[in-house]
């Protein structure tokens, strides 16, 4: 038997039938569905008499639209988007498939949710109709986002036709040092492969870096990995990964956890197993690092400048940086430390989860949100909220002067009423820093809990490791 | 998808690379729950200023603009959210194929499963054609033939590849669900196996609710 990768022994074992060289019908163990990129799905079964056979493993979550007001019950005000919701309320119980709905108290982002109650397990195959999906990675399940089309597709026959992708292999060696993270990770390498550098290719992560890293830091690594345009994002399960899913897991036992603990010390690339594409680097290099532009290839190390017009020889990279700095009003070859904020959002399925308020609390201490500047927190999820309640952590956030919010995707796509107004600089914990993403006009610089903290009590894009004692201010 | 064998009209350049889905439909025309009115949010915020009035200087206000139906577009095209409307908009909208080095995934699924022919060339065809449009400042004549494969304009012809499963989705307008399903008794087949190997994958989602309940 050939020497096979980890993605490639994921797809064979989900592989109903071979389509044709390019394609194969893929089964999928887990369908996780929204509220705006399911409703024509589900319109296009009922339009030609389809049901769904198996509605057990598939799940909805009301996430996108969701006001976060610290307000119960939650009253969805938007028309539109009550609509929304109340449809796919109406599509769930239609169809038998499980919801969390508006007020339901574990409610929050899709990819928070389905792991922590153990619904993501080692070797499965997960879609959902967010290109976020790449995050479960990180259990060693292949996830990826799908259109609603799609959505309508995996409703009906709980498979995808789906196109093979080809194996990359991103090495990652060394350790972290203070003061970083994993978002610190996937930003710097996001910018050296660039936004389009995984196009076609389910990247596997690998390294003595990722050995530290806990599975939420590692969820963190794989959600960002379709910045750099890749189709899935894996890390073969270890130790901290099964740790993580068996404490998530009751259901799991006996012959049964014997069994599962078998299967899952298989998931692995075999050793010669062949990468089409490769890259390597070393985390003991890395330092903090911000977006600049608009796309999330266009991030620099804290300390480091903006490139120059002159440095780039592709006319459409230039012209790509002309235009960036342009909508993000700075100029080429400048720092970004000291530039002024006026708003911080921390949460997102990239980093609103228990450990990323931690973090947070961690650099915040005693300190006070600065004069001018509005720092809201969203947790991922209804269970983070409880816990960093629980924890303490939102109080102390809450007398340092942030907001202290529901669970939900919020100002990470804006499409509830969390919305920046235009010329506004924000400091956020979220994956996307396209234009108007976060609000028309709206400028977003991408970086770690930790440094939108630092942020948040300075006023200004700041190197968190100052306020640390990790290097001289 | 209904039956295309041939596309011709007319093109224009869109000169940004990474040019993302939050940008061909912004979320506030997201909150539907049909595909209706998705033309009005095409490119939303390069086609009207913030009081909502056309902007004299993108192109597609421009009159003759006003008919383009392919896009020469930079790198990375549809990067970003998994949202379909960014297709169903520029479909509504009249686009009928758009050209550049490269798409992003989701959105070439969602693309080429509704009909909107995404055509891959290397980037310096992709310029060559952006030059042309550029040299006579209107629109370009274009002629794709999907059967044999190539795009034409006055200056230019391209050899274009795809997936044998999507040409014969073009040429013959397919239902990819009703084709699907015909694997009905392999798909049944196959979870029953899948679900007796692996037992603790089965029905996930029900028992993991029925247990937080």
């Amino acid at each position: 038997m050939s020497a096979k990768t980890l993605y490639q022994k994921l797809v064979e074992s989900h592989t109903v039938a071979s389509l044709d060289a390019e394609n194969v019908l893929l089964f999928c163990d887990l369908h996780l569905m929204n509220e705006y990129t399911s409703p024509q799905a589900f319109a296009g079964l009922d339009e030609k008499g389809r049901g769904v056979p198996i509605p057990g493993q598939n799940i909805s979550v009301v996430s996108h639209i969701i006001p976060t007001h610290n307000e119960a019950p939650r009253k969805i005000a938007d028309p539109a988007s009550l609509l929304q919701a109340l449809n796919l309320k109406k599509n769930c119980v239609k169809h038998n498939i499980p919801l969390f709905d508006t007020n339901d108290a574990l409610q929050g982002i899709e990819h928070v949710v389905s792991p922590e109650h153990g619904m993501v397990r080692p070797g499965m195959v997960i879609i959902c109709g967010d290109s976020h999906t790449t995050t479960y990675g990180a259990l060693g399940a292949l996830g990826f986002g799908i259109g609603t089309s799609e959505v309508e597709h995996v409703l009906a026959t709980q498979t995808l036709v789906y196109r093979l992708a080809k194996n990359m292999r991103i090495k990652i060696n060394g350790q972290l040092p203070a003061g970083t993270t994993s978002k610190d990770m996937v930003l710097n390498i996001i910018s050296q492969i660039g936004a389009k550098g995984a196009i076609g290719y389910v990247v596997e992560f690998c390294g003595s870096a990722l050995e530290d890293l806990t599975t939420e830091a590692r969820f963190t690594l794989c959600n960002m990995a379709v910045e750099a345009g890749a189709r899935g994002a894996l890390i073969a399960p270890d130790k901290t990964a099964i740790d993580y899913v068996l404490a998530r897991c009751p259901d799991i036992t006996g012959e049964m956890k014997d069994r599962a603990l078998a299967h899952w010390a298989t998931l692995y690339s075999d050793a010669d197993a062949k990468f089409e594409k490769e890259f390597e680097c070393d985390a003991s290099n890395m330092a903090p690092f911000v977006t600049w532009g608009t796309s999330p290839d266009q991030a620099i190390a804290i300390h480091a400048n903006i490139p120059t017009k002159e440095s780039f020889k592709d006319p459409v990279e230039k012209l790509s940086l002309e235009q960036a700095l342009k909508y993000t009003k700075l100029s080429d070859g400048q720092t970004l430390e000291g530039t002024p904020i006026n708003h911080v959002f921390i949460g997102s399925c990239t980093n609103g989860r228990i450990e990323d308020l931690r973090n947070v609390l961690t650099v915040v201490g005693d300190r006070k949100v600065a004069q001018g500047v509005r720092a809201m927190v969203v947790p991922g999820s209804g269970a983070v909220k409880a816990q960093a309640e629980e924890e303490g952590i939102a109080d102390k956030l809450i007398a340092a002067g942030f907001e202290w919010r529901k669970p939900g995707c919020s100002m990470c796509l804006a499409m509830n009423d969390d919305v920046l107004s235009s010329g506004t600089r924000c400091a956020s914990t979220t994956n996307r820093n396209f234009e108007g993403r976060q609000g028309r006009g709206a400028i977003t610089h991408l970086m770690s809990p930790a440094m939108a903290a630092a942020a948040a009590v300075t006023g200004m894009i700041t190197d968190v490791r100052k306020l640390q004692g990790a290097i001289n201010a | 998808m209904h039956k295309q064998s041939r596309i011709s009209g007319h093109a224009a350049a869109l000169r940004i690379a990474n040019f993302d889905t939050d940008q061909v439909m912004p979320k506030q025309f997201l909150r539907g729950i049909d595909k209706s009115g998705l033309a009005d949010g095409l490119f939303y915020d390069l086609r009207f200023d913030e009081a909502g009035q056309p902007r004299a200087d993108f192109f597609l206000n421009q009159p003759p603009y006003a008919s383009t139906d392919v896009l020469i577009a930079g790198p990375n095209y549809g990067c970003g959210s998994s949202r379909e409307h960014a297709v169903w908009g520029m479909q509504q909208f009249g686009f009928k194929a758009v050209i550049a080095s490269s798409f992003a995934e989701i959105f070439y699924s969602n693309a080429m499963g509704n009909g909107l022919l995404l055509i891959v060339l290397p980037e310096d065809q992709v310029q060559a054609l952006m030059q042309e449009a550029d040299d006579r400042g209107a629109p370009v004549d274009i002629a794709i033939d999907i059967e044999n494969l190539t795009v034409r304009t006055q200056k230019h012809e391209f050899k274009f590849t795809m997936s044998a499963r999507h040409h014969r989705m073009f040429l013959e307008g397919l239902d990819v669900i009703g084709l699907s399903l015909k694997y009905k008794p392999q798909i049944d087949a196959f979870t029953q196996k899948h679900w007796d190997a692996q037992p603790w994958v089965k029905d996930v989602a029900r028992r993991t609710i029925d247990r937080l309940a």
